[in-house]
């Protein structure tokens, strides 16, 4: 057999800020190819780009309150989903856990919205999201946690069935008859709308998310149960032998992952768009999978990973509104960004050495 | 009353990009590995056999377009696109042994965002005198039948009326049962999948079985994206046109328990349900939705009833999802 060039072999513990080192040259060298990518697109130089990117998510006041508010959303639904992937139960479902408590709000709104004061409607809108997201997410663990059943694609199949059950309801409550759109909720009597704290729109979002991710934090890494979701992570024998009920422990945690989807849905529908359609959620379910795998699941690096994609996202859709380009556009560079970043976890996890030779150092090709 | 002879060639027209996708996706999966990067790779399929076919017929005067080459150049960029696409999903997971979930969402992401941004701009970027994307004269290549189609009635509209890439899909699905069960390679590919060790020690090359394994399945996943645009749509590129049907393809691996040749049929019955509505007499808006959840709802049934069964033969590929690193057994 003919020997191989490189030898591999585990790493131990990188140092941490080595293993940012190395993602934060990840990040630079795709930004470097992206440059590349939309000068060839559009002919300007990379540079311009990245300052039209800039000026795109934080050039104005309302622009950098439009991205904190995608951020909390995008935010809220990774930390949704982390408990579960902390326990290696691969939820690509939070697209349409959100879409059901986004639905279950919008269902309080439109039915309870002249029967009720706004003081009762308003937990009530709470309760029934969070219920809905749990429901939601609770299904497929049910069925993981009895017999085995493959997690990954029963929440994806669930998405669709959310997708369809929203186009459903819309057509039910559209407003007006045959436009095949709900359109603005209580409009004139804006009952059900979250209320808005210190005159900015979007404050409620991220204060909501900002507490949630420092509660999730501690919850995660300091509380019993944060343990348990840890050891059945790690290996469910173990978990098992210690005298952890892992099926209950799978539930429970499924519960949770739903209800704050659920929360992140009250939030879209009740705190911001005050309406709902099918892609109420717009693909943050899946996004999130990818913010909260970036972070390792830890919810303060959330705030970053997400942080990165939003900018991309909103500074490329300023890019394709300034040169004509078609706005998928910013999906491409999101992509770009996203292989790199999961290419270089290999560097941070495994070391490559010549095999032979004197080149007994490191060697570091992303 | 329900027209079967008119509701049945649409079924199979509906069904034929998820047999695509879902004979690339259960070639993949044997492998272990769980591309969800499928519905990406569909759009990429799509727009690259698009480019290739826009760029074929603005070099040549419509009048003297060669069928020949006019099929050949979209099949190329089709196949090369959903190649490429495959190469790089097998590069991160199995060469960087990055997590394939991530993986594959992030193909998506691309895949569909690269799909719409030149379906959108590639008038712009190419500088081309057209109004829209429709490429006709490519697409009636594609959507030639045999010639006593039309001249048998309902047998020939049911069995003859399609174009030639219907009949490969099928004739792929039979081949990839055929490989998976009768042969050699098939039988290393499932040991591959279902318990990558014993397979590594038992001599087989697991990086190369997995490799090829998924990018041939890209590759036939691809060409469900370029028999939507070319035949289904008639040459007319729309963006998100193609829509969650590559989900539908995954969802459909499940419903036939990894066997292509079960997905023929399959194929037909989930195109069937997605069209469904448009058959029945209710006017009921409102319920036609719910009807388009039935493929859905159908395979998460699938899905449940197969993992209480528990019956050996219809579990998911056992490593289904891991990566795999020797060192680490």
């Amino acid at each position: 057999m003919k020997q191989k060039l490189f030898h591999l072999s585990k790493r131990k513990e990188l140092p941490w800020y080595a293993a940012w080192a190395i993602r934060g040259a990840a990040i630079l060298l795709a930004l470097v190819v992206c440059g590349f990518v939309t000068t060839a697109m559009t002919g300007e130089n990379p540079i311009a780009i990245y300052k039209t990117m800039w000026t795109g998510a934080f050039g104005t006041s309302r622009r950098i309150w439009n991205t904190l508010q995608n951020l909390a959303l995008l935010l809220c639904v990774s930390l949704a989903v982390t408990p579960a992937f902390r326990m290696k139960f691969w939820n690509i479902g939070a697209e349409g856990q959100v879409l059901v408590g986004g639905l279950a709000t919008a269902a309080c709104m439109i039915l309870l919205g002249d029967k009720l004061p706004n003081w009762i409607l308003i937990p009530v809108m709470i309760v029934c999201a969070l219920l809905a997201g749990a429901i939601w997410g609770g299904i497929p663990a049910f069925f993981k946690a009895k017999w085995n059943t493959n997690e990954t694609l029963f929440t994806l199949m669930m998405n669709y069935v959310a997708t369809q059950l929203v186009a459903y309801f819309v057509i039910v409550w559209e407003v007006p008859k045959g436009s095949g759109k709900i359109g603005i909720i209580n409009q004139s009597t804006q009952s059900g709308w979250l209320p808005v704290i210190g005159g900015q729109k979007y404050m409620l979002t991220v204060l909501v998310v900002a507490i949630l991710t420092g509660v999730l934090y501690i919850y995660l890494n300091w509380s019993k149960q944060g343990y348990e979701i840890s050891v059945v992570g790690e290996s469910v024998r173990t978990a098992r032998y210690v005298g952890i009920k892992v099926d209950r422990v799978i539930i429970r945690t499924m519960l949770l992952s739903g209800a704050l989807c659920g929360l992140a849905g009250l939030l879209l529908v009740g705190g911001s768009d005050h309406t709902i359609t099918t892609t109420t959620a717009g693909g943050r379910g899946f996004t999130a999978v990818m913010v909260s795998w970036m972070a390792k699941f830890n919810p303060l690096g959330m705030i970053f990973t997400s942080l990165l994609l939003v900018f991309l996202g909103r500074g490329s859709g300023e890019i394709s509104s300034k040169f004509q380009l078609n706005d998928s556009f910013g999906d491409i560079l999101t992509g770009i960004i996203l292989f790199f970043i999961i290419g270089c976890e290999f560097f941070i996890s495994y070391k490559l050495t010549l095999s032979r030779g004197a080149g007994k150092e490191d060697k570091k090709n992303v | 009353m329900f027209d079967l002879v008119t509701f049945i060639p649409r079924a199979v027209m509906q069904g034929i990009p998820l047999l695509f996708g879902s004979t690339g996706e259960t070639l993949t999966e044997k492998s272990g590995n769980l591309n969800l990067g499928i519905p990406g790779i569909m759009y990429v399929g799509g727009i690259c056999g698009v480019i290739g076919a826009f760029l074929y017929e603005q070099a040549v005067p419509a009048g003297e377009m060669n069928g020949f080459l006019a099929i050949l150049f979209p099949m190329l960029g089709c196949l090369a696109g959903s190649a490429l696409m495959g190469l790089l999903y097998c590069f991160l997971t199995v060469t960087l042994r990055a997590n394939q979930n991530v993986t594959g969402l992030a193909m998506t992401t691309f895949g569909v965002g690269f799909g719409n941004f030149f379906g959108g701009s590639l008038i712009k970027l190419t500088g081309a005198d057209v109004p829209s994307i429709a490429l006709s004269a490519t697409s009636s290549y594609f959507r030639t039948t045999l010639p006593f189609a039309k001249t048998t009635g309902a047998v020939g509209q049911l069995l003859f009326s399609y174009g030639f890439l219907a009949y490969l899909a099928i004739a792929l699905a039979l081949l990839s049962s055929y490989v998976l069960g009768h042969t050699r390679v098939g039988l290393h590919l499932r040991a591959v999948g279902e318990n990558p060790a014993t397979a590594d020690a038992a001599g087989i090359n697991i990086a190369r079985y997995k490799y090829a394994a998924t990018i041939i399945g890209s590759m036939i996943a691809g060409l469900g994206g370029l028999y939507y645009v070319m035949d289904y749509a008639n040459g007319v590129w729309s963006n998100n046109g193609f829509g969650d049907r590559g989900w539908l393809a995954i969802a459909l691996v499940i419903f036939t328990i990894w066997r292509p040749n079960v997905g023929i049929l399959s194929s037909i019955l989930f195109g069937g349900l997605y069209i469904l509505y448009l058959f029945l007499p209710s006017s009921n808006l409102a319920m036609k939705e719910l009807y388009k959840m039935l493929p859905y709802v159908v395979t998460i049934i699938v899905l449940v009833m197969t993992s209480m069964r528990n019956k050996r033969e219809d579990q998911p590929p056992e490593s289904l999802g891991l990566s795999y690193f020797r060192e680490e057994r």
